[in-house]
């Protein structure tokens, strides 16, 4: 089914999209409606136009596709399926997350990934195709995050990164830039570490474009919670 | 106020919508699009205040000071006039003309004079007409129940009201005035009650401040503030905003990128890996002003003559986006804000936290 979104408040949107019983739904002309796709499960949702704030929030599984930027606040708390924005994401994008995965190709803005966390087959995966804002993987507790710095504009971390990192990983292509704080340890990622890394790598090229074998080929960082790290074991056994 | 309104009675949510525009180019818009951007954040509002400002709008009194008042009742607008005459040279006053819209009830008088400073009363105060206007501005405001003054620059003016932005904009009858730049504001007020004086934008001269946020330093600031005679009559954050940009503005003469790195002020720990001189100068800032620090979540929209300033506080705890096209720049909370007006861009961006984004009308 398509939705002419033009003119549309975010709760009649909503209940288009809940009363649909279509697998695939396009929403063309969006302009900041919220909660798009909030709690989805098995659905395809195609998003024309700037998806609102929490778009895909709580979702469990089926796909978003949003084909401009998302706001703030993209798969909040999310737990299952994919989401993929064709453009950048503002603050707070994948807070929360306790599973599914999320591909931005462009920027992601301030507190990315904060608090995501994973269990038993429970795993969340942020990849951003640009920059991320600071406060990057704040309080990380699980799952992956990848910041591939793609475009070159800046350093590829604001200020702030893993603050309070207690599990998961991040990775960033080429080199952290920025200070990291004390309960986190970087070096640089092998074999082994982008075994780990390589089917989301390919799920983004396949996505936006881009040479995957190039890709795995660069140098990237991991960074992890430190040996010693006072909290390391205390919330998640990692 | 009426009881229902009373602290404790009531509970109000946080949000907050602002979005701003300025043609760099001097162009003129009409209040249309001001309205559409707002209003595509309706979310962020919930009717307790909205409220707009424009530049530009008076060309024919832009050597006069425009006067927007509150009043209660005619009981004090008499008091009050008499109060403007006897300080001012007013060549025009009239009601600010209003259309009945269904979403704004219970206006008080709305007034606007057009005045000048007695040059008698004015060369006795042996103050400059600004800073005669200002105190002019909280003598009313402070001492004169039921009237208030919300707006008092040279050729701008500020418009608000309690009701969501849309009503409000529709209700002043933007569509009627052109300005080269507007700012804008949808409320969800947290610590006070909606009512008139408190919808945004705050003015004081011509600086007019819309804010999403809510300001943890509000007292600390509002202290440092009254021992300069600024007197923070509405107990609202954004109030006290107004005047530290005023105050270290026009009366301590420092840059808005400066005043901007005091309150927003940069990390020590950030300061200390500073080149020598840009952290000589941040720490000067710092120390000096350090009661003008603002702490807690803002993003502000300050609009003055010529130009527009966006800041957000240093950790980044509001949202906010700019926009640009061709020569006009947008600042909004949301990116589909600017989008509404502005489909097409050449560039949109998020500012850092604490980053100051200033687009003036090119002279």
């Amino acid at each position: 089914m398509e939705i002419y979104a033009k003119g549309m408040s975010c709760e009649q949107l909503n209940e288009a999209v809940r009363r649909c019983t279509d697998k695939r739904i396009d929403i063309r002309a969006c302009n900041g409606q919220r909660f798009i796709a909030c709690a989805g499960a098995g659905r395809s949702i195609n998003v024309y136009g700037v998806a609102g704030n929490g778009a895909g929030a709580y979702m469990e599984s089926g796909e978003l596709r949003v084909y401009g930027n998302a706001q703030d606040a993209l798969a909040d708390t999310m737990g299952g399926g994919e989401i993929y924005v064709f453009g950048g994401c503002g603050d707070a994008a994948g807070y929360a997350m306790r599973g599914g995965e999320v591909y931005v190709r462009d920027n992601a803005g301030y507190r990315a990934g904060v608090h995501m966390k994973a269990y038993d087959k429970q795993f969340p995966v942020l990849v951003v195709g640009g920059r991320a804002g600071c406060f990057l993987g704040e309080y990380l507790a699980g799952g992956i995050i990848a910041v591939l710095d793609l475009h070159n504009e800046a350093a590829p971390l604001g200020e702030e990164a893993a603050r309070g990192m207690h599990g998961g990983r991040i990775y960033v292509r080429g080199e952290v830039g920025v200070p990291l704080p004390e309960c986190t340890a970087a070096r640089r990622a092998e074999a082994e570490d982008m075994r780990l890394l390589e089917p989301y790598l390919r799920k983004f090229c396949a996505a936006f474009g881009g040479d995957v074998n190039a890709l795995l080929a660069d140098k990237f960082t991991v960074i992890t919670p430190a040996e010693n790290a006072r909290a390391k074991r205390l919330y998640v056994s990692n | 106020m009426e009881e229902r309104f009373a602290e404790g009675n009531v509970r109000i949510p946080a949000g907050c919508a602002i979005s701003g525009f300025i043609h760099r180019d001097g162009r003129l818009s009409d209040g249309g699009a001001i309205i559409t951007s707002i209003a595509t954040m309706r979310e962020r509002s919930n009717g307790l205040g909205g409220g707009f400002a424009g530049y530009g709008i008076y060309p024919e009194y832009k050597d006069h000071y425009a006067l927007h008042l509150f009043y209660a009742d005619k009981v004090v607008k008499r008091e009050c006039e008499s109060f403007l005459e006897e300080r001012f040279d007013i060549i025009n006053l009239s009601k600010i003309p209003v259309r009945k819209t269904p979403g704004v009830v219970d206006a008080p008088l709305i007034w606007r004079y057009f005045v000048r400073a007695l040059p008698t009363r004015l060369a006795e105060s042996q103050l400059d007409e600004d800073e005669y206007v200002s105190r002019c501005t909280f003598d009313i405001n402070t001492h004169m129940k039921g009237a208030y003054v919300f707006s008092c620059g040279k050729n701008m003016g500020a418009f608000k009201a309690v009701g969501y932005p849309e009503d409000v904009g529709e209700f002043y009858r933007l569509d009627e005035y052109k300005a080269y730049s507007w700012i804008a504001h949808g409320r969800y007020p947290t610590n006070t009650p909606g009512w008139w004086g408190g919808a945004h934008p705050f003015c004081l001269l011509d600086m007019a401040v819309v804010h999403n946020g809510e300001i943890s330093s509000y007292d600390a600031n509002r202290r440092n503030m009254e021992m300069f005679g600024y007197k923070c009559n509405l107990q609202t954050d954004t109030e006290v905003i107004t005047y530290i940009f005023d105050y270290l503005v026009r009366k301590r003469g420092l840059t808005l990128k400066e005043a901007c790195a005091v309150i927003a002020a940069p990390f020590w720990h950030k300061i200390e890996r500073m080149p020598e001189e840009e952290r000589a100068r941040a720490e000067y800032l710092r120390r000096n002003f350090s009661g003008l620090l603002i702490t807690g979540p803002f993003s502000v929209i300050l609009g003055y003559k010529g130009g527009l300033l966006a800041i957000n506080d240093r950790l980044k705890l509001r949202s906010m986006v700019v926009g640009e096209y061709k020569n006009t720049t947008y600042i909004a909370s949301e990116e589909c804000a600017i989008r509404a007006v502005a489909p097409v861009l050449d560039r949109l961006y998020a500012p850092e936290g604490g980053e100051a984004v200033i687009a003036e009308v090119m002279r």
